[in-house]
């Protein structure tokens, strides 16, 4: 098990009002991302536990082109990795962030 | 003075060896390997019917345990490497050489053995290939089929999977070869001659029906999320914009799920009639929802599928039937149709090169090309417009004066940047590359040439080749679309962004696909029960594919 954690400035806030969402599930080559709405507008941040070690790296290339695409400003998303491939990642990442556009029921 | 007739005369001779093991043209099972004996001369060019799904397996068996001193060194010429013993005859010594085009459930073993230098390998072919090479310079001496039934005169019933039988026959039959084929059971009279019994010598009736492989099952319930979002992303950037109705499908699971989401994000984007219209296709049972939804106006089969036959014989607005109500397939006219009177290609591989080379050889398979070469190539000869093969025409050369600039069909190679086991679908160097060397042959064994290749979809985008003017912006295109893989990641992200403001790369977000789509909810059925359920109980899948 390993565990990462990057902060990234943002250039703008997080779309919608949602306060917290979920998705995916932790599962062999699956993950699951907790994103909440509890950081200033300019920041976010991502603590990551991860079942495959030694992929600090890629973790690092996928979340800076994840801030770059989506500007998530505001949210702080932690995540259960089961050794995802990278791609999946991105698919939730950008899953959370649209659940977090909608707005709080 | 010289002789005209020597094939006739051979001929003659192995008919007269053969036909003393027979009653009529029938001969009894445990003859068979004596038949053969009778028949077959050493260095003989032998097709035994490996077809995609029909094998020829009591022959195979039969050939297998021949007496090597009366047969030996055969030149192999057949679609498939199938069965475990069409190697089995090169470990023997019963067979030498081999010119094939597809090695599906052998492609580990074929590669032990291309390497161990059991097989003296031809060439890789594509099925049109290898046949066109039937009536040049591979024509079987004998050919070795399979059918349904026969009568006592020979003619023959092939069933649904029809396949290459009338190729190799009319090739082998026609130039003084022998047609031995095998049937499960002899009747008093065929359902519909497929095959006529002047070009057939010889018949052997099985103790069990012949071998069938269900290789177009795909099941739902493995489709994962990212390959929904890749279909969505064809669906939306290239059915859609291009307007594709007449087109083939690859085999994987890229595919089934674009068949699968036609009934429901396809729907949703108001397509049907619109795209997808027109197949030359195997019956793939993940079409079922989409033929039951009024997509699909006509298919033409390679071959058929296991456990599809009674929803065929339902559906004869949609397939081609014989008059006793079953499919008519047939590959070499099939794939001729995917060549010329189809305007995309959509297909899975295991490798793309910095030049959109494709290959599904790799060091440790060498799977063969089977179709895709042919599906995968825009055709040459091709002299009819249409919509999408303009539209790809005007994208690829948008100088030259409309009315004589070529089109192009649409050639697309679709899956996820990792595929099984992690293997990077994008590579520097194709390990095809390597094989050629330690195997020194001549040519590269490459499925799709990079510069037939005018799409590649990922999951995180489209990268359309035709819009790209040189190489450096090919190998940009394809690297903005590798995702995380090594080759993705070196890529000059100034030079993707600036494919992308072009259009020569288009992520989800610039398509307008929403990632919360990628759910498996959006799949018309999520498991062969259900597939089951949408053909009214029509479809019968096999035992390997039911958990019920």
């Amino acid at each position: 098990m390993e565990e990462l954690t990057f902060h990234h400035t943002t250039r703008r806030r997080a779309g919608g009002t949602k306060r917290m969402a979920i998705i995916g599930v932790v599962a062999s080559g699956n993950l699951e991302v907790l994103a909440e709405r509890v950081l200033t507008d300019a920041e976010c941040r991502l603590d990551i536990k991860t079942a495959a070690e030694g992929f600090g790296a890629v973790w690092s290339a996928v979340v800076t082109d994840f801030v770059e695409r989506h500007s998530p400003g505001g949210l702080r998303f932690s995540i259960n990795d089961g050794g995802a491939h990278p791609d999946a990642v991105s698919l939730r990442l950008a899953q959370a962030v649209r659940m977090m556009e909608e707005a709080e029921q | 003075m010289a002789s005209w007739h020597n094939g006739q005369k051979s001929r003659d001779a192995r008919l007269e060896a053969g036909t003393k093991l027979a009653r009529g043209k029938i001969v009894a099972a445990r003859d068979a390997a004596r038949l053969l004996e009778a028949v077959l001369r050493p260095g003989d060019r032998v097709c035994l019917e490996g077809d995609n799904q029909k094998q020829a397996d009591l022959l195979a068996v039969a050939l297998l345990s021949v007496d090597l001193t009366k047969v030996n060194g055969l030149h192999m010429v057949q679609s498939g490497i199938v069965l475990p013993e069409h190697l089995d005859l090169f470990d023997r010594g019963v067979a030498k050489r081999l010119d094939y085009a597809y090695s599906g459930p052998q492609s580990a073993r074929i590669a032990t053995m291309l390497f161990g230098g059991k097989i003296e390998l031809g060439a890789v072919h594509t099925y049109l290939e290898l046949f066109a090479r039937y009536f040049i310079d591979l024509t079987p001496d004998v050919a070795l089929i399979a059918a349904v039934s026969a009568d006592r005169d020979g003619n023959l019933f092939t069933g649904p999977n029809t396949e290459d039988t009338p190729t190799v026959v009319e090739a082998t039959a026609f130039k003084d070869g022998i047609v031995v084929a095998q049937v499960n059971e002899i009747v008093d009279a065929v359902p519909r001659v497929d095959i006529p019994g002047d070009q057939v010598h010889f018949v052997v009736k099985a103790d069990k029906p012949f071998f069938v492989e269900p290789l177009f099952t795909r099941d739902p319930g493995a489709i994962t999320e990212m390959q929904i979002l890749t279909a969505m992303l064809a669906i939306k950037g290239l059915y859609a914009t291009y307007g594709i109705r007449r087109l083939n499908h690859g085999i994987g699971f890229n595919t089934a799920a674009i068949e699968l989401l036609l009934p429901t994000y396809g729907e949703k984007l108001r397509l049907r009639g619109k795209v997808a219209t027109h197949f030359a296709l195997n019956p793939h049972p993940t079409l079922i929802p989409a033929i039951e939804s009024g997509w699909v106006e006509q298919i033409h089969s390679f071959g058929s599928e296991v456990g599809m036959d009674e929803y065929i014989r339902a559906r004869p607005d949609v397939f081609f039937t014989g008059p006793d109500g079953s499919l008519r397939s047939n590959r070499a006219f099939c794939q001729t149709a995917g060549l010329y009177a189809c305007d995309m290609f959509i297909g899975s591989t295991l490798q793309i090169d910095l030049n959109g080379n494709s290959s599904t050889v790799t060091t440790s398979r060498v799977a063969g090309f089977g179709g895709a070469p042919n599906m995968g190539a825009d055709a040459r000869g091709r002299r009819h417009p249409s919509g999408p093969w303009l539209q790809a025409g005007r994208e690829a050369d948008p100088d030259s004066p409309a009315a004589s600039r070529r089109g192009r069909k649409l050639v697309v190679q679709i899956g996820e940047t990792f595929g099984e086991n992690n293997a990077p679908l994008f590579v520097e160097k194709l390990d095809a590359l390597g094989l050629a060397e330690k195997l020194g042959l001549e040519l590269v064994p490459v499925m799709i040439y990079g510069d037939d290749v005018t799409h590649i979809v990922t999951e995180e985008g489209i990268a359309n080749l035709l819009l790209c003017r040189n190489a450096g912006e090919r190998e940009q295109a394809i690297r903005g679309v590798a995702g995380y893989t090594d080759v993705g990641r070196a890529r000059n992200k100034k030079a993707v962004q600036c494919l992308r403001e072009r259009g020569a790369i288009q992520r989800p977000e610039d398509l307008g696909v929403d990632p919360l789509d990628a759910d498996r909810t959006m799949l018309a059925a999520h498991s062969i029960k259900d597939l089951v359920r949408w053909s009214g109980g029509l479809y019968a899948p096999p035992s390997r594919f039911r958990n019920w």
